[in-house]
C-alpha cells in the first residue's frame, strides 16, 4: 500500500481539458469528465481517487495552472 | 473510498502544489495544451521564489505570448515585433539594479528579430532571453516559421519544407552559444514533469545570473504548437518527443 495518499482539486471553470495531465500521472487518476464546464471543455477530475499519491505530476505539467495537489501520510 | 476521507486529504496543511501567487486570475488565452501555459507558470514560480516580484521587467513580444503581461504579476513593456532584446538592454542600462527578460517566440526571435538577439547577445547585455520555439507561427495561423523541421507541414508549406525551396531549419540557438557575449545557453523542454522541474532550474539559474555581470543568460523552450500542428496536445506532445529533440537536442550549449 502506498505510504502517501493524494488529491487533487481542479478550478473546473478554467480548465481546458487539454489531458496533459490524464497522460502525466503514473497511477491513472485523472480522466476526462464527460460532463462539459461553462466553456464547453470536458474539464479533469479524479475518476480513481483511492489511486492517487499526491505526486503532483499533473499539477506540474498543467498550462492553466488550475490543479492543487494535497498529499498526507498513510499511518 | 470515501468521501470523508477525501476531505482528510484536501487541507490547507496537506497543500504541496498550487497556482502562483504571481499568475493572475485572467484566463489564459491560449489554445488548450499551449506551451505557453508551462513556461509563464515556470516564470511566475521562479520569480516568487527568489523575492524578486518589485525588481522584475519583463518584456513581452509579437505573438501568441503578446498578452503575457495579463498573466503574470510584475512590471511589463511590450516591445514591436522581434526588438524585445533591444529594449530589454535599454531598461537594463537604465536600470541596473533590476532584473530583466524578454519572452519571446521562434517567429519574433529567430526571423524578424534575428539581428536584435544577435547583437544584444554580441553585447553581452545582463537579461535573460526565454525563447519558446515550436516551430511554427502560431499565431498568424500555422505558417513556416526559421525553426520548421525539414519535410513538416504548415499552412506555407504543404508538401513539406524542402530544404531547396525554404532553407533549412534554424539553430538559433547554437548560433548564440558561439557569441562571447552569452554565459549560460540551454535547451530544455516542458512536456513531462521532469523536463518542467529541469526548465524551472534553468529558469531560476538564467536569473541568477543577470546579478553576476557575465552575459545574456538564453533558456530556449521546444514547445508544442497543437492547432499549428493539426494535432491533439496529447499527440503533439508524442510528435515533440519523435521528430524535435533530433534536430534540437536538449541540454545545456554552454554554461561559464
Amino acid at each position: 500500500m502506498a505510504k502517501f495518499r493524494g488529491a487533487i482539486v481542479v478550478d473546473t471553470e478554467h480548465c481546458k481539458g487539454c489531458s496533459l495531465c490524464v497522460v502525466a500521472c503514473p497511477t491513472h487518476v485523472i480522466e476526462l469528465n464527460p460532463d462539459v464546464n461553462g466553456k464547453g471543455y470536458h474539464y479533469a477530475y479524479m475518476k480513481n481517487p483511492e489511486a492517487c499519491i499526491g505526486c503532483a505530476s499533473c499539477g506540474l505539467v498543467c498550462p492553466d495552472s488550475v490543479i492543487s495537489v494535497y498529499k498526507k501520510a498513510v499511518e | 473510498m470515501s468521501r470523508m476521507e477525501l476531505t482528510d486529504i484536501i487541507k490547507e496543511e496537506n497543500l504541496v502544489l498550487k497556482k502562483s501567487a504571481l499568475l493572475t486570475d485572467n484566463v489564459m488565452h491560449y489554445c488548450p495544451g499551449c506551451t505557453h501555459g508551462v513556461v509563464h507558470k515556470l516564470i511566475a514560480e521562479v520569480i516568487e521564489e527568489l523575492g524578486i516580484q518589485e525588481q522584475t521587467i519583463g518584456i513581452s513580444p509579437v505573438g501568441c505570448s503578446v498578452f503575457a503581461y495579463n498573466y503574470i504579476d510584475i512590471d511589463w513593456a511590450e516591445a514591436a515585433h522581434g526588438r524585445a532584446p533591444a529594449l530589454a538592454t535599454a531598461i537594463r542600462r537604465l536600470h541596473p539594479e533590476k532584473y530583466v527578460f524578454t519572452y519571446q517566440g521562434d517567429g519574433d526571435l529567430a526571423s524578424i528579430g534575428c539581428a536584435e538577439i544577435m547583437h544584444a547577445c554580441n553585447r553581452g547585455e545582463n537579461i535573460v532571453v526565454i525563447f519558446i520555439n515550436n516551430a511554427i507561427y502560431g499565431m498568424t495561423g500555422g505558417q513556416m516559421a526559421p525553426t520548421t523541421l525539414l519535410g513538416q507541414v504548415t499552412a506555407t508549406t504543404p508538401y513539406g519544407r524542402d530544404a531547396k525551396l525554404n532553407g533549412f531549419p534554424m539553430k538559433i540557438t547554437e548560433l548564440l552559444a558561439q557569441l562571447d557575449g552569452t554565459c549560460y545557453v540551454t535547451r530544455q523542454t516542458a512536456d513531462t514533469p521532469a523536463a518542467v522541474r529541469k526548465t524551472k532550474n534553468a529558469i531560476k539559474k538564467a536569473f541568477q545570473n543577470t546579478r553576476l555581470d557575465k552575459g545574456v543568460s538564453f533558456v530556449e523552450v521546444v514547445g508544442t504548437c497543437n492547432s499549428g500542428w493539426k494535432m491533439t496536445p496529447v499527440d503533439a506532445n508524442k510528435w515533440m518527443h519523435e521528430h524535435m529533440f533530433e534536430k534540437y537536442p536538449l541540454g545545456d550549449i554552454k554554461d561559464i
